[in-house]
């Protein structure tokens, strides 16, 4: 038995598990103790029972508890002796199954116990019903014993006594040597509350639990949660709530918080908990990030901190100048932001100390929370509405947690504690502002004389040191001095990695990005950037940080992280402000080789200590001074290195660690110096080559633009790469080691940059030395100066003496003659120059598979193996529509599948067309643009894929710039010509994994006969992801490499995000297996697959599909020119110029010859393997043998043991998908509404139906929808053919893709993503009868409605949440009210708000309009001008518009302020705000100007 | 795409055959410019690929599009030694793989390479620039063709001390005695050799190695050899009546007009002229070509010129697509001068009067493809008839440098086809002797003598610094 997760194992870590879940609250405001609150709490994870998963066996949930006030008069019943309330501690604990070791761990308990003078009055056995039980949760169960301890009179004494007994006895038994001790865990142990949790489904928790239905367990809160775990392993104590909180969300930055706070136990002093060293680490190990989480809240609340500070301080709002809070509260973040960094990702966090109750969302607010206040005093809060039924009007008040902002009841005193209140008197507890006025320097107020040298007299010789390129130079650093901006590249990365490469290296380039997928979404840092930060705190020498004082906030304020020679010029001398600095030269003598390498670091590391010990508030890594003896230390390896040797000292928040360096050149190396812990760099050779170019005359610019563009451009490109990870702050991204090693080997990472990880091993410090080492004997050759020169490396555009391409002019030519010319022969060719290449470039070349061969006659035939091949996802407006109509042409006559990409699809493709080909996409995408995502784009799908990410640019969303949008693409993306379309980096409805389970849910009532898929791209973890991607019940997961294509990325994405496909894909294999999730689910892989070798391998690595992209396009004559960003591919392939694609030389007869040679060619591999089938050989890595190759020193480092893993479970479970057909929905209200209204969707006849709604019935309509357009394409039914009224509270998705002609009333209220999708239909939201509170006051419909509308009207008699008509693009709207980030990249459509707003409205809005109810004024402030106009209504036809669509809305819903507004319309009218975008008001200009010209030309004829 | 190709082109017929000055025209710096913008920087550069040097093109027609004509030539001379020769007579590999060859508009690569040198050379830009040490290591090298110049040029800027070797009275090898003046100046390698002598190469003429000093005493004198003399034994046609007067090998009209305009005298005996005579050019490449040319300008009566080989296709041939070297029918500047082509002829014999040649005899052959082994087979179709002609020039390539003297005296192992053998590092079984160019691989052309001069360079370099000698 063993209750936590499987050890670390091939590809497997159990450091990649996520969760997300359902969380909720229901508490007495007065305190008022009952078995009713319990009831009610189990009755609301019930209700959220469709957040949480399950795993193969139903009955195995992933995690659910109940955190409830000791329920001090069930204790006494069951016999036990408690003294009074709050004069004992009690809680659950789990001890090992094992008799003995349980009873070590007890005895390690009681020991502790007496030490702090308590004594153990009794222990009970908690009466559990195991029978209920699945087999994984039975094979995991603990003993669980409930504790009861006692010995102290003051309650606040006894629970920090309790917490010590705690924290000491978990690090006994972690010290000791017992077989199970992970299986020790104590859920709680408190005078307050008690935590019953284990690894259950939310039903089962009452059941498990025979205490909690006993009608004498009372409590007036409690908290419950219901786990949604990417695995299904077995983790009873990873269930939730934890001691104080419940988590719906993900920490991001937790590898770098869990650093921070070792590094911070130094500092922390607290006089009510004694001597602090005896409870380190405060962080336990091994457990989940909320776990990590509720650790330090916890801890900081023993030590006297109160819960609303302790939470401010670790997930604190934003809080920068677009963000409208109060100077003070603002000082009292900064203040708080110097010495804690915010533990940052999207939290809806419900927590309560047993007084207090209440919840808060992160600065994001990528969670749902809403509440309702009962007549009586009730609080409710979950993660949905609706979770508990109440009559309306027993309701006082609704609401909803807003981005960063905190709600509290106190039971004590009965009273409810709004953001601003509490917030406010935190602010004002301490003098913040005016501690930091006096104490903090803000360095871009310091000004002096001083100056500084930008070039450098050994210019030629630190280029050749450095390995400055001439793509460097040229296209990375000119670009970005010129164009304020990192520049787009096209196609994939199809280098080798840099451990397998013969070129010099950085060591920067072995690491790879992560990024945020499924679990949690990437932010958007352009078009939400009120919630980024880039400021940065250095110099301050902490002592205690628990204590609030103004020394703390002696430190100097640096806005931007990377300083200009003269900005560091200066914070190098601020002696006379009181800061006092070193400069440690980052040198060494290459004489004495990588052991003097190593030394010279390991000597940095000491010298750096030292300085802090001397009191230096910062230290300077410099590696200035390069010359014929001294060589630089990589400066990623000496800042990692001193970094990690600092944690280790506890000596790092101490100190600043600030890099004066002449390496890093590219986004990607500064993001890597941060988070692997630099605090400022200063990048003073990257300075020298601007001025340089600006002497040649390549940069037409002076000095001081080029360097503020050059800074612009790496800000920006490392905001970027920190909001890929869901990151909104520096200062959590540094150090968060969000980066996978590919190819360094264990003891370079175990001793230098601890906690990151490479799976295939790799370098060592003699690899890196001699990197340097002849680089640093070219730059000071006697004979260098002359023949210098810049050296292209071919990175990005091949070269001869370059770095290889596996695209080159050999395969390329190769590949399309064989296939034009329809020669097997030839095709062999180009197999041969792929596969038996001299040099290796991808992982898979490292492998080879066992021969067994059988006659080729037995295997099955290439008919059947070409169906296990897919076309990429290409949109129609990336490549011309010869080329995507090619490519679909050849799909469907194989019988096989193309993909439409992200932008839609006309629906005349639907038809077959005259020669009997069909053009029509066989997967239709649906990424997070929603382009042309309809109903009938839907319904006419055979496979609905879900593109969460791509490998070029993953955690990135894309633009297509409004020159490209022509008339065509227009259409079929249902936006305007002229238009840029944007898509967002997530997609707004899927922030967490079971927002996924919830799209797919929408997409199978769509269309429920057509499969669905997910793409997922490469990257540490992704197993894991895969996992809960198929708990959420996709069809099929494809796992994208990172080096496949893009039709425009930044350069920094291609080349440095993701992982190869290889490691993903064994990796998913591997967790899928183990999990026993694989014959559930295809899994399809693609990246840069050429021949039935890459096919066989990958399969053996356990796909059973496989996409082809650049494949596609170059045997349709790309020839990889690597220009479709720019529009001008002189193929006509990627390009919409009518010109160019004249010059289209494709043909779809081409790519059927490619994909059956391809097939052919796996065939032959298979009779070589010994399979029959292609299926045959899926999974099975067993048959994969090592491939060496003796190319470079590097290369025989690599080990792809663990890639060829195969977990025990192998053996039992299957390897490939078994399940036939596709997973299917039952049971929604759609089959009634189906069935009842038959008569209308045959003839169309009038039908009005009445139905009862909760919220679990989700994405209702959504399947009536499918039915009608199918039947009726597009246009649906006349008006108002079908109207459904609903009573109750609706879940998530209401009238999702809701056709023309069905019109939905719903009075209650709703959740998310109401319309999404909305394609014609009419939904009105009204108040339920009897409710007594003012509609436009009280939340009624969730977060993110109207997501990718296209079409149809909506109206809503209440406020909504946050992004209200996010990418929008023709649905009509009104509301009263709204959150934050309203109408972002609306395309087109009307929003009418009859309310306020809350902040960045309209941002990224490039279409359609916005009529917003000024009534205070100051509506400006909380719009993003960036793309908008804001006007007051002058347009009588804006006028009437205005007035019509109110007047609908009153209309439908009856509302009160629609009524008002309408009825004293002269007063309201001057109040509305006309918000136009600006392009899209030049374009209803050029409209208005075509229509008179026509006219005139009319008029002219009559004369 | 907006600017398309723009071909120089050459000067009117009537008057180009006057003279032996070059053919080809110059654009303005402007077109040029605008032609050099003209390269679209692919992300796979077919044309750098194709060059057997591996010029950057798109590098330097870049720089050279934006005015910065010392950065380009620069760029420009990195891969290549000799622009001026490569951008006058190259066939221009790089053109033929651009991608926009595809649709028939390829940049206009070797062009804008010739224009780039010139501009250079005319600005004063290319100056010798000779190593600042010397390493003290010496290095002959036989044969002052474009192979050795390249390999010289090479070895000297790296510090060594180097020798060329000519057994011709003038340095240059074919590019001085083999190209017609028509097509490359011979003023263009004077001028590129006063730079290498500058630099500190040392030049010695009429010195043929092997006769006037033996390879023993090279051996001992140079710390390394390189041979690049060439392909020097032409394929012969050793049919009835080879001996008739009349019957040249291409060469020998080609050399021996090389130096009459350089200057020289000739003996009227020893004079061979085409004037007033029907000349008659066997084979169809680039030599015969040079003939056709040639004999125009001496004044023959009429030219032909016949090919065994079938016609090639003309503008596509499918059996060579992009982005390979096109097999389709070249029509050179001297084809349109005046000539008749014939294909699918085979030579049976001369016929003669008097000892002096006055037709050919040739029969028409058919050429089919092997099912067994794919290969072209020839077969004569019966057919044969008579060409009248007075003289005739044997350009049907060349088979192998010359054996007797030098080579053999050193006792280099030869290949198949009677090529010094050289391994992975251009060396022959002998050691310390080297070879590159035609001399290692057959005859193939200029640019291709030159990227293996200068490997051939890199490694002797590698050589001399490893074997401490």
């Amino acid at each position: 038995m063993k209750s936590t997760y499987p050890k670390q194992q091939g590809l497997y870590n159990p450091e990649n598990e996520h969760d997300a879940c359902g969380v909720g609250i229901v508490a007495q405001l007065h305190g008022g103790k009952s078995h009713d609150i319990v009831e009610k709490g189990l009755q609301v994870l019930e209700h959220m029972n469709h957040r949480g998963a399950e795993g193969i066996d139903s009955k195995t949930g992933d995690g659910a508890g109940i955190l409830v006030q000791i329920p001090h008069e069930f204790i006494l019943l069951q016999g036990i002796a408690v003294p009074e309330k709050g004069k004992y501690g009690t809680g659950l604990i789990f001890l090992p199954k094992n008799n003995a070791e349980a009873e070590e761990c007890l005895a390690i308990i009681k020991k502790e116990i007496a030490s702090e003078a308590l004594s153990l009055i009794a222990v009970r056995d908690v009466p559990v019903d195991n029978s209920i039980l699945g087999k994984g949760s039975l094979a995991t169960e603990p003993q669980i014993k409930q504790l009861f301890i006692t010995g102290c009179d003051s309650q606040d004494e006894l629970e920090r006594k309790l917490y010590i007994v705690r924290k000491k006895s978990e690090i006994a038994v972690m010290n000791s040597s017992m077989e199970h001790k992970s299986d020790f865990y104590i859920n709680s142990l408190s005078t307050k509350t008690i935590v019953y949790k284990g690894m259950l489904t939310s039903p089962q928790l009452r059941e498990y639990y025979k205490d909690l239905t006993n009608p004498n367990f009372t409590s007036a809160i409690s908290l419950v949660h219901s786990r949604f775990s990417t695995n299904t392993f077995p983790t009873w104590n990873l269930a939730q709530p934890f001691r104080l909180l419940g988590h719906n969300g993900e920490i991001n930055t937790i590898k770098g918080n869990r650093i921070w706070m070792t590094a911070r136990e130094s500092v922390l002093k607290s006089d009510k908990l004694g001597n602090l060293k005896d409870l380190f680490p405060i962080v336990q190990p091994d457990m989940s990030d909320s776990a990590s989480l509720d650790n330090v809240f916890e801890f900081l609340m023993m030590a006297g901190l109160s819960l609303p500070h302790a939470l401010s301080m670790l997930v604190p709002e934003s809080w920068n100048e677009k963000n409208p809070i109060s100077e003070d509260l603002k000082a009292f973040y900064e203040y708080h932001s110097m010495f804690m960094e915010p533990w940052d990702g999207p939290a809806d966090l419900m927590f309560t100390d047993g007084r207090y109750a209440g919840g808060m969302l992160d600065r994001n607010g990528l969670r749902p929370a809403r509440y309702l206040i009962t007549n009586d005093d009730l609080l409710v809060m979950a993660s949905e509405t609706g979770v508990l039924k109440f009559k309306a009007s027993d309701i006082r008040e609704k609401g909803r947690l807003r981005p960063g902002k905190m709600f509290l009841i106190d039971t004590e005193k009965g009273e409810i504690h709004y953001d601003a209140e509490i917030k406010d008197s935190l602010a004002k507890a301490y003098p913040y502002r005016e501690w930091l006025n006096k104490n903090r320097i803000d360095l871009a107020t310091v000004s002096s004389g001083r100056t500084a040298e930008i070039s450098l007299p050994n210019y030629k010789a630190m280029v050749t040191e450095f390995g400055y390129t001439k793509e460097d130079i040229d296209f990375l650093i000119t670009s970005m001095a010129l164009e304020g901006k990192e520049p787009v590249n096209s196609m994939g990365n199809d280098t080798p990695l840099a451990v397998i490469s013969d070129k010099p290296q950085r060591l920067f380039a072995y690491f790879r990005q992560l990024f945020a997928q499924v679990t949690n979404p990437p932010i958007d840092p352009i078009r939400e950037e009120l919630v980024m930060s880039m400021t940065n705190y250095v110099g301050s020498i902490h002592t205690n940080l628990l204590e609030p004082a103004p020394e703390i906030c002696k430190m100097v304020k640096i806005k931007n992280p990377i300083l200009t020679n003269i900005q560091f010029d200066l914070l190098l001398n601020l002696n006379y402000k009181g800061f006092s600095t070193t400069v440690l030269p980052m040198l060494f003598d290459p004489q004495y080789g990588a052991e003097g390498l190593e030394k010279a670091v390991d000597e940095l590391c000491k010298s750096a200590e030292k300085a802090v010990d001397a009191g230096k508030n910062y230290i300077v890594l410099s590696d200035r001074g390069v010359d014929a003896q001294h060589a630089a230390i990589p400066s990623l390896l000496a800042v990692s290195a001193v970094h990690h040797y600092l944690v280790e000292k506890r000596k790092r928040m101490q100190t600043a660690i600030v890099v004066e360096t002449a390496e890093p050149r590219e986004v990607m190396h500064f993001a890597l110096l941060f988070g692997y812990g630099a605090n400022i760099v200063n990048p003073y050779m990257a300075f020298a080559v601007l001025q340089e170019e600006i002497k040649k005359g390549n940069i037409s610019l002076d000095y001081e633009s080029a360097q503020n563009h050059y800074i612009k451009s790496v800000t920006k490109g490392i905001m970027k790469i920190m909001s890929k990870m869901g990151i909104a702050t520096i200062r959590s991204y540094r150090g968060a080691q969000i980066f996978e090693a590919v190819g360094i080997g264990s003891y370079v990472l175990d001793k230098y940059f601890k906690g990151t990880n490479s799976k295939i091993g790799g370098i060592d410090m003699s690899d890196i030395y001699r990197d340097i080492a002849d680089a640093h004997k070219k730059a000071f050759a006697p004979d260098a100066e002359d023949s210098w020169t810049v050296v292209n490396a071919g990175n990005y555009a091949f070269r001869k003496d370059g770095e290889l391409h596996a695209w080159n002019p050999e395969t390329i030519s190769k590949l399309q003659l064989a296939t034009r010319s329809g020669d097997y022969a030839k095709f062999k060719e180009f197999t041969k120059a792929v596969d038996e290449k001299a040099h290796p470039m991808w992982l898979r070349d490292f492998m080879d598979y066992k021969r067994n061969p059988i006659d080729i006659s037995e295997v099955e035939p290439a008919s059947e193996i070409v169906k296990h091949f897919v076309a990429g996802a290409m949109s129609f407006g990336a490549i011309s529509a010869e080329a995507h109509e090619a490519i679909a042409m050849a799909m469907n006559k194989l019988g096989t599948k193309s993909n439409t990409g992200e932008g839609g699809e006309d629906s005349e493709r639907y038809k077959p067309r005259e020669d009997g080909l069909s053009t029509r996409s066989a997967i239709k995408q649906v990424a997070s643009g929603r382009f042309g995502v309809t109903t009938e784009y839907l319904v006419n799908a055979d496979e609905i894929q879900i593109k969460v990410a791509q490998g070029a640019k993953p955690g990135e969303g894309g633009q297509l710039p409004g020159f490209k949008v022509d008339k065509v693409i227009a259409k079929t993306r249902h936006s305007i010509p002229g238009i840029s379309l944007i898509s967002p980096p997530p997609h707004h409805d899927i922030y967490s994994i079971e927002d996924l389970k919830q799209l797919i849910y929408d997409l199978r009532n769509v269309n429920p006969k057509a499969a669905i898929s997910v793409k997922l791209v490469s990257e540490t973890g992704v197993g894991t992801i895969a996992a809960g991607v198929a708990k959420a019940k996709a069809d099929l997961i494809l796992i994208s490499g990172a080096e496949g294509g893009t039709g425009a990325s930044p350069v920094s994405s291609v080349k440095h995000a993701g992982l190869p496909g290889e490691l993903g894909l064994a990796e998913a294999q591997q967790t899928l297996v183990m999990n026993n999730l694989r014959g559930l689910v295809r899994l399809q892989a693609d990246g840069q697959l050429k021949t039935g070798r890459d096919i066989i391998i990958s399969a053996l690595l356990g796909a059973e599909e496989f996409g082809f992209g650049t494949s596609v396009l170059i045997v349709l004559g790309c020839v990889m020119m690597r220009k479709c960003h720019k529009n001008t591919c002189p193929m006509g392939v990627a390009t919409q110029d009518p010109e160019l694609r004249k010059r289209f030389l494709g043909r779809h007869e081409y790519l059927m010859n490619f994909f059956n040679f391809l097939a052919e060619d796996v065939r032959e591999h298979l009779a070589q393997l010994g399979c029959r089938t292609l299926n045959e050989a899926v999974g099975r890595a067993d048959l994969i043998v090592p491939k060496t190759f003796d190319c470079n020193p590097k290369i025989s480092k690599i080990d792809i043991s663990k890639l060829i893993y195969m977990p025990e479970e192998a053996k039992t479970n299957p390897l490939h998908c078994v399940k036939k057909g596709i997973n299917v929905v039952e049971n929604v209200i759609d089959n009634q509404l189906i069935a009842k209204t038959k008569s209308s969707i045959e003839s169309g006849a009038k039908s009005e139906l009445e139905f009862p709604i909760e919220n679990t019935d989700r994405t209702v309509g959504a399947m009536l929808s499918g039915e009608i357009v199918r039947k009726y394409g597009e246009a649906g039914l006349p008006d108002d053919t079908i109207k459904v009224t609903f009573k109750g509270s609706a879940g998530q998705s209401f009238g999702a893709f809701l056709t023309h002609g069905v019109t939905f009333r719903l009075e209650g209220d709703t959740n998310d993503y109401v319309g999404k999708g909305l394609s014609g239909g009419k939904i009105a939201v009204v108040p339920a009868e009897g409710t007594t509170y003012a509609p436009e006051k009280n939340i009624i419909a969730g977060n993110t409605i109207l997501y990718g509308a296209t079409s149809g009207e909506v109206y809503i008699s209440g406020r909504v949440g946050e992004r209200f008509c996010v990418r929008n693009s023709g649905a009509i709207a009104v509301v009263e009210g709204v959150g934050d980030h309203c109408c972002e990249y609306m395309t087109g459509g009307r929003a009418v708000i009859l309310g306020s707003t809350g902040r960045n409205f309209a941002a990224g809005m490039s279409g359609g309009i916005a009529y917003v109810l000024n009534m205070q004024g100051n509506f400006d402030y909380f719009c993003n001008m960036e793309m908008v106009e804001l006007s007051l209504l002058e347009d009588s036809s804006d006028v009437h518009e205005l007035q019509n669509l109110i007047y609908n809305h009153y209309t439908y819903t009856g509302s009160p302020i629609a009524k008002r507004i309408l009825t004293n319309w002269n007063d309201y009218l001057d109040k509305f705000i006309k918000v136009v975008p600006i392009e899209y008001k030049k374009v209803l200009h050029d409209e208005r100007i075509a229509a008179i010209n026509k006219k005139i030309a009319e008029v002219e004829r009559d004369y | 795409m907006t600017i398309g190709r723009k071909e120089a082109g050459y000067r009117p017929i009537h008057e180009r055959v006057t003279d032996f000055s070059e053919v080809e025209q110059t654009l303005n710096l402007e077109d040029r410019k605008l032609q050099a913008s003209r390269c679209m920087d692919c992300g796979v550069p077919f044309c750098h690929w194709a060059c057997p040097l591996g010029n950057k093109n798109p590098e330097w027609q870049d720089l050279m599009y934006k005015g910065k004509w010392r950065e380009a030539m620069e760029k420009l001379q990195q891969t290549s030694n000799f622009p001026e020769f490569t951008g006058r007579v190259c066939p221009a590999l790089c053109e033929k793989s651009c991608v926009l060859a595809q649709t028939g508009e390829a940049v206009t690569c070797r062009e804008n390479e010739a224009a780039l040198i010139e501009y250079a050379f005319n600005q004063g830009m290319i100056v010798p620039r000779p190593p600042k040490t010397r390493s003290g290591k010496k290095v002959a090298v036989i044969g002052s063709g474009p192979s050795g110049l390249a390999t010289a040029d090479l070895l000297n800027k790296m510090g060594h001390s180097v020798t060329v070797y000519e057994k011709d009275n003038a340095i240059g090898g074919l590019l001085r005695f083999g190209i017609p003046d028509f097509k490359l100046n011979k003023k263009v390698i004077d001028r590129r050799l006063d730079v290498l002598r500058a630099e500190g190469i040392e030049f010695v003429t009429s010195t043929h190695i092997g006769t006037d000093i033996t390879g023993k005493e090279l051996l001992k004198k140079f710390d390394a050899i390189c041979l690049t003399m060439g392909s020097g034994e032409p394929r012969d046609l050793p049919i009835e009546g080879r001996d008739l007067k009349g019957v040249y090998f291409a060469l020998q009209l080609l050399q021996q007009q090389n130096h009459i305009n350089a200057g020289e005298e000739v003996s009227a005996d020893d004079r061979i002229s085409a004037k007033g005579k029907k000349v008659l050019v066997i084979g169809g490449g680039d030599t015969g070509s040079d003939c056709v040319g040639t004999a125009t300008r001496q004044g023959a009566a009429s030219v032909t010129q016949i090919e065994i080989m079938p016609k090639p296709p003309i503008g596509f041939n499918p059996a060579t697509p992009w982005p390979n070297y096109p097999m389709i029918l070249k029509t050179s500047s001297s084809h349109e001068e005046g000539c008749d082509r014939y294909w699918n002829l085979a030579s049976k014999r001369f016929i003669g009067k008097d000892g002096v040649l006055t037709g050919v005899e040739v029969a028409e052959v058919e050429w089919s493809k092997d099912p067994q082994t794919g290969k072209m087979g020839m077969k004569e179709t019966g057919k044969t008839h008579v060409i009248e002609a007075d003289m005739v020039l044997l350009a049907m390539g060349f088979v192998h440098p010359v054996h007797t003297g030098l080579l053999d005296e050193l006792q280099v192992n030869y290949d198949q086809r009677g090529n010094v053998a050289i391994d992975g590092n251009q060396m022959s079984s002998v050691d310390k002797v080297f070879a590159a160019g035609d001399t290692a691989s057959g005859a193939s052309l200029v640019v291709r003598a030159i990227a293996s001069g200068r490997k051939a360079a890199a490694a002797i370099n590698k050589y001399l610094s490893e074997n401490n000698l």
